[in-house]
């Protein structure tokens, strides 16, 4: 009882404390892609262990990058693997971490039209290079025999904001075709070659519902929350596969050998069931943390989140890191000085 | 007068020096300095953080129209374009509804109305802006893409300013919701001003035997026309610089083009839309985005000065 009195009365000023100032509390930002899992991380890895504390920031992945560079965060989280520039900017090293995964799906809305559209890498890249412009074209009408495609033309819709799912999508769709490659390229934010754009997911959604005859792209997650038709995109092996978790669980067991450093892209992988717009999102890890409270934090949650935590990520709608990925991981954790 | 006795009284006191009224100057021009403190830091910070993008593009920034920030290639025209066009389009609209209703409020409905109706006005400008962005994308983008839309082109269809693809959302879809955004406060502004006008004055015109439109038309509207053209500037300046309505109706789409159905984009939504994610040379065009509407507000100003001055030396009565 004693004892109880004394922490509480100790914990008292701690109360009043800014957050920042707590030597135990671990300030992060970056991708809002992952965030609805972090912050079931945070809080439950909280909960088993009540002197971590971490203060994670969905601020857009550049925008952790950027706070990292600065040295205002203890890691960042990003859909994107840091860049040559960025690495410079970083100055000591910085451990890539990838935690799940997850996927952009191609939404639609063609009224009347019924059963599931197939896209091919071909159809999606003409669709938003412009040079297909209406549904009923062989490019799309070849991959959906049967199918009653109405001759109207696409309305293409894409994000507005720089976000980490445009460059998935981008950089899938570079991977697939040349002109993509040469004429746009990839990257979190790109000069569209045509279509409307809103911000965010949910101004996508918006725009695709509002508009008869369009398609657009959005995370998987977001589709199946918001229960949103999405089409089957066919894959390397010439087969159409339909988004789930299981799909890009294979796109990344069947992508090539994981580099050390995990800045790797699993869009298009090789295998019959990998789902072709996969890709892994990372946490950006400090090689050096000064802090030894703070070192001991972050990697006891880095251990925690990558073998218990990875149940909580199907339940949320996003993939499971493959084990062999976990045990490479394992061994950097132990780099970090 | 009251200031000569107070300084009087603070001669009689030893301590004048600290007496109320300095306190009271010194911290009130502390507040009104801290104003041009603010400014004069946001242009600097501005002018300094778009200096990379100053630099290499100079004034070919303000008039090539390519956005791409995967080469590094910047040009603000398209969003120039947007945001002086929606702003235009919305003032079109918005202006002849604000004064008339008004005229209305102020001249002709009976007071009960009046208060009513002026309480709701007052509630309107109170609407959050995302809010107005929603109304916009669920009512106003299906209306114009299926009936006003194809209303419009039946007639005019043939001109370059209404040709084209119908899509819902564009130019006039975002000058519109702006004009709804904009009117409560032509109309609340316009209407003080208005009921500023003194009664003699309407009063001398009826006595000459003016009808209640000949009064209101050539006594009380040009006695009144400083505090509404100032109600329209300040309704130009919010259209301006408005984000969130306008970027979730405007379409986004960083082109120029004619008609006023077409996908376009503006200033304050691009710099929403890209800048948590920009970087170098990326963010340093939206930081440069920032400055053009920075100096494009202070030309609405400062013409908006222009034009009271010209306006007042025509010798009309001053409000």
């Amino acid at each position: 009882m004693k004892i109880l009195v004394l922490t509480s009365l100790l914990a008292l000023p701690a109360l009043f404390a800014m957050p920042a100032m707590a030597a135990d509390t671990i300030n992060a930002a970056g991708a809002t892609f992952p965030a609805p899992l972090y912050q079931l991380w945070f809080g439950e890895y909280k909960m088993a262990h009540s002197d971590v504390r971490i203060n994670y920031q969905a601020v857009g992945s550049g925008a952790g990058v950027r706070q990292l560079i600065a040295g205002t965060v203890d890691f960042a989280a990003s859909d994107i693997p840091l860049t040559d520039e960025q690495t410079k900017d970083l100055k000591g090293k910085t451990f890539h971490f990838p935690m799940t995964m997850g996927a952009v799906v191609l939404t639609y809305n063609i009224p009347q039209l019924t059963g599931n559209l197939k896209l091919t890498p071909g159809a999606i890249a003409g669709m938003y290079l412009g040079t297909i412009k209406n549904w009923d074209d062989p490019a799309i009408k070849t991959a959906n025999p049967g199918m009653k495609l109405p001759s109207k033309a696409i309305e293409i819709v894409h994000r507005s904001d720089a976000s980490g799912t445009s460059f998935v999508f981008t950089d899938y769709l570079a991977k697939v075709s040349l002109e993509w490659k040469s004429k746009v390229g990839a990257a979190a934010a790109v000069s569209w070659p045509t279509g409307l754009s809103g911000p965010q997911n949910a101004g996508v959604a918006g725009l695709v519902k509002q508009t008869p005859y369009s398609v657009g792209y959005v995370e998987l997650t977001y589709a199946i929350q918001n229960k949103m038709a999405f089409a089957d995109v066919q894959n390397a092996a010439g087969k159409f596969v339909t988004a789930s978790f299981k799909g890009v669980s294979e796109a990344a067991a069947n992508s090539k050998q994981m580099p050390d450093d995990f800045k790797v892209s699993i869009t298009n992988a090789p295998g019959a069931a990998s789902y072709p717009i996969s890709t892994f999102t990372w946490i950006l890890i400090p090689g050096e943390i000064k802090d030894a409270a703070k070192k001991k934090a972050i990697t006891g949650f880095l251990e925690w989140a990558l073998t218990t935590g990875q149940k909580d990520a199907e339940g949320l709608q996003y993939a499971q890191v493959p084990k062999a990925v976990v045990a490479k991981e394992q061994k950097q954790i132990a780099l970090i000085k | 007068m009251a200031t000569s006795v107070a300084t009087a009284q603070a001669r009689s006191t030893p301590k004048h020096r600290f007496g109320a009224d300095e306190v009271a100057c010194g911290i009130t021009l502390l507040f009104a300095l801290a104003i041009f403190a603010i400014t004069l830091l946001m242009a600097i910070q501005l002018w300094r953080n778009s200096a990379p993008t100053r630099a290499k593009f100079g004034f070919s920034f303000l008039t090539s129209s390519l956005w791409n920030p995967v080469t590094d290639q910047f040009g603000a025209a398209p969003y120039i374009y947007g945001t002086v066009l929606t702003s235009v389009l919305a003032l079109l609209i918005a202006v002849p509804l604000g004064v008339g209703a008004a005229i209305y409020l102020s001249e002709l409905a009976v007071p009960k109305i009046s208060n009513a109706l002026t309480f709701l006005v007052e509630l309107l400008a109170a609407v959050p802006s995302v809010i107005y962005g929603l109304l916009a994308i669920f009512t106003l983008v299906p209306l114009m893409r299926d009936y006003l839309g194809p209303a419009i082109q039946k007639v005019l269809g043939a001109t370059p300013l209404f040709s084209g693809h119908l899509y819902g959302v564009g130019y006039l879809t975002a000058g519109m919701i702006l004009a709804i955004m904009t009117l409560p406060y032509i109309i609340s502004v316009s209407r003080e001003a208005l009921m500023a006008v003194p009664r003699e004055q309407r009063e001398a015109a009826l006595a000459l035997g003016a009808t209640k439109w000949e009064s209101t038309k050539d006594a009380v509207l040009p006695f009144a026309r400083l505090g509404i053209i100032g109600s329209i500037f300040l309704a130009l300046a919010r259209a301006l610089g408005e984000t969130m309505a306008v970027t979730m109706v405007i379409g986004n789409q960083p082109a120029i083009h004619a008609s006023l159905f077409a996908p376009g984009y503006s200033i304050a939504a691009v710099i929403a839309s890209e800048f948590a994610e920009a970087d170098k040379l990326h963010r340093s065009a939206l930081i440069e985005l920032g400055l053009v509407l920075f100096v494009l507000t202070m030309v609405v100003n400062g013409s908006a000065q222009l034009m009271i001055k010209l306006t007042t030396k025509k010798g009309s009565a001053k409000a």
